[in-house]
C-alpha cells in the first residue's frame, strides 16, 4: 500500500516546526511504528534526516509511543497504543496526519518527541506506598474485596503515556493522576499516605503547567488502557476529603 | 485559613467553584421559569406583576438575590478566566483532526459568554428598568391593596418585537448545549459519579437541559402569537 504521511518536523524545542510531506510503501500487516521505520530506513539510505519518534516496547505496555494520527492520539482504534496499531486499519492512498503530543506541561525535544518527566514527577511526588522492612508478608494475609482489587487494577492499568493530556483539549493531566491516586489508594497498603498523597499529587499536576479539567471526557476515549472518568470523579473526593480533614 | 485558599486556587478547587455556582443557577432557573409561566395566564398580568413585587420587596428573597448576582459574576469571571487559562495550556491544537468529546462540552467558555451577554440584554430590558428607572407605568393590586409596577406591559411590549423574540430563541439554545454539559458535568466535579448514580444524573441533566429552555422560549414565542392561558 501507498501512503502519503504529512509528518510535523521540529528541530529542538524552541524551534519552530512544520509539517513535511513523506511517501512510503507499507504493508498491511506491519505495525504502524514499524510502517515509520520503513521511512526512516528509506530516509537513512537517502541521506537524509529520518523522522524522530519515541518507542519501546512495541507491546503496549510501557507507554513510550507517542503519536497523534490523524489528529487522535494513539491512532483511530479503541483501546489501543499506536505500536500495536496495524496498517490494516488504513487504506492504499491514504493521506496520513501525524504529530507530536500537544500540551504546553509535554515540551516536544524533536519531531513526534515530547518530554514527558512531569508525569515522573507527578508520581515521585506521591505515588509511593510504604513498607516495612524485613520479612516480606504473605500476600493473603491482607483480605481485600474483589470489587475493590478489580477497580485498583484497573486504575493500575494506566500506562502513563500521556494521551488524555494529548487528547484534552485544556491539556489537562487529572485522569493520569486520578488513576495512579486511586489505583494505590484503593488498597490497605496505600491507606497510610492517603491524604496527603493525593494533595501532593494535585498540588505537583497543577506545578508542572498541566490545564484545568471540564469533564469533557476525550480522554478516557482516546486512553489505550480505556481509564474510566469515575477516576477523575473519586480523586475529587479524595482532594476534598483531605483537604478539609487535614490539621 | 490557608488550606481553604490552597483549595480553592488549585485545579480542583477551581472546578468545585464552577460546579456549586452553577448548580446554584441551575436551581435559579427552575424557580424563575415557574415564576414566568405567569406570564402565560389570562389576567392582563395581575398574577405576574404581583409575583414581582413580592420578588422585589421579600427580604429573604432579596439577600437570595444578591447570592445570585455574586453566583453570576463568580461562575462567569472564573469561567472566563479558565477558559483563557487553558487554551494558554493547551497551545498549539491538531491540524490532523478535532478532538474527542461533545461539542458543547468543547465550547463552554463560548457559550457561558453568549449566555452572560443574553443576560446583560435581558436584565437591561426588564430588571434594570423595573428597579431603577420610572419607564413602567403603575397599577392597582387588589390583592396587595396598592399600586405595583407593570412589569407584564413591558414584557407584552418586548415579545411584540420579533427580533426581540428571535433573540430569546437563541439565547434559550445556547443555554440548552451549555446545560447539555454543565448540569452532570457539576455532579462528576463534586465527586458524585458511579455506576449507580451517573446514568440517572445523565438523564436528568438531558432532561434539564431541554425542558428548562423550551419552558422559556414558550413564553415570548407565545406571548408574540396571542396565546395565554
Amino acid at each position: 500500500m501507498k501512503l502519503k504521511l504529512k509528518i510535523w518536523k521540529q528541530k529542538n524545542q524552541t524551534a519552530e516546526g512544520k509539517f513535511h510531506d513523506y511517501n512510503v510503501e507499507a504493508d498491511e500487516h506491519m505495525s504502524f511504528l514499524e510502517m515509520l521505520d520503513v521511512l526512516n530506513e528509506g530516509l537513512l539510505e537517502n541521506q537524509q534526516e529520518p523522522v524522530a519518534f519515541d518507542h519501546d516496547c512495541r507491546e503496549g505496555i510501557c507507554g513510550t509511543c507517542s503519536l497523534v494520527i490523524n489528529g487522535r492520539p494513539h491512532g483511530p482504534m479503541q483501546g489501543t497504543t499506536a505500536c500495536q496499531l496495524h496498517m490494516r486499519h488504513f487504506k492504499d492512498g491514504d493521506t496520513i496526519t501525524i504529530e507530536p503530543w500537544r500540551a504546553n506541561a509535554f515540551p516536544i525535544v524533536k519531531d513526534l518527541v515530547t518530554d514527558r518527566s512531569a508525569f515522573d514527577r507527578i508520581i515521585q511526588s506521591g505515588g509511593f506506598v510504604s513498607v516495612n522492612t524485613g520479612q516480606a508478608m504473605d500476600g493473603n494475609a491482607i483480605p481485600i474485596e474483589k470489587d475493590v482489587a478489580g477497580e485498583a487494577f484497573e486504575a493500575a492499568t494506566c500506562i502513563g503515556c500521556g494521551a488524555c493530556v494529548a487528547a484534552c483539549p485544556n491539556g489537562s493531566a487529572m485522569l493520569f493522576t486520578s488513576a495512579k491516586i486511586n489505583h494505590l489508594d484503593l488498597l490497605p497498603q496505600g491507606k497510610v499516605e492517603s491524604s496527603k498523597r493525593v494533595v501532593k499529587m494535585v498540588e505537583k499536576m497543577d506545578e508542572e503547567g498541566f490545564g484545568n479539567c471540564s469533564n469533557v471526557g476525550a480522554c478516557h476515549v482516546e486512553c489505550p488502557k480505556e481509564i474510566k472518568l469515575e477516576n477523575i470523579a473519586r480523586m475529587n473526593r479524595k482532594y476534598f476529603a483531605a483537604k478539609l480533614s487535614a490539621k | 485559613m490557608k488550606w481553604l485558599t490552597s483549595l480553592l486556587t488549585s485545579s480542583i478547587g477551581r472546578k468545585l467553584i464552577m460546579a456549586l455556582t452553577g448548580l446554584f443557577l441551575c436551581s435559579f432557573l427552575v424557580i424563575h421559569l415557574i415564576g414566568n409561566l405567569q406570564l402565560l395566564v389570562d389576567d392582563g398580568g395581575v398574577a405576574f406583576n404581583d409575583y414581582a413585587y413580592f420578588m422585589t420587596h421579600f427580604l429573604p428573597i432579596k439577600i437570595v438575590s444578591y447570592g445570585l448576582y455574586a453566583g453570576i459574576i463568580l461562575h462567569s469571571i472564573m469561567g472566563i478566566a479558565l477558559w483563557l487559562q487553558n487554551r494558554k495550556k493547551k497551545g498549539v491544537g491538531y491540524k490532523g483532526g478535532k478532538a474527542q468529546g461533545s461539542w458543547a462540552s468543547k465550547n463552554m467558555g463560548l457559550l457561558g459568554t453568549l449566555i452572560l451577554a443574553f443576560i446583560f440584554i435581558h436584565m437591561g430590558d426588564f430588571w434594570f428598568k423595573m428597579k431603577f428607572t420610572d419607564t413602567l407605568k403603575m397599577v392597582s393590586s387588589e390583592a396587595l391593596g396598592h399600586d405595583v409596577k407593570d412589569l407584564y406591559k413591558r414584557v407584552s411590549i418586548a415579545f411584540e418585537n420579533p427580533l426581540i423574540v428571535i433573540a430569546y430563541v437563541i439565547g434559550q439554545l445556547v443555554l440548552a448545549f451549555h446545560l447539555w454539559h454543565g448540569f452532570a458535568s457539576g455532579f462528576v466535579t463534586l465527586g458524585i459519579n458511579n455506576k449507580k448514580y451517573t446514568p440517572i444524573i445523565e438523564t436528568i441533566g438531558r432532561v434539564f437541559a431541554i425542558v428548562v429552555p423550551v419552558g422559556f422560549v414558550i413564553i415570548p414565542i407565545l406571548h408574540y402569537l396571542g396565546i395565554s392561558f
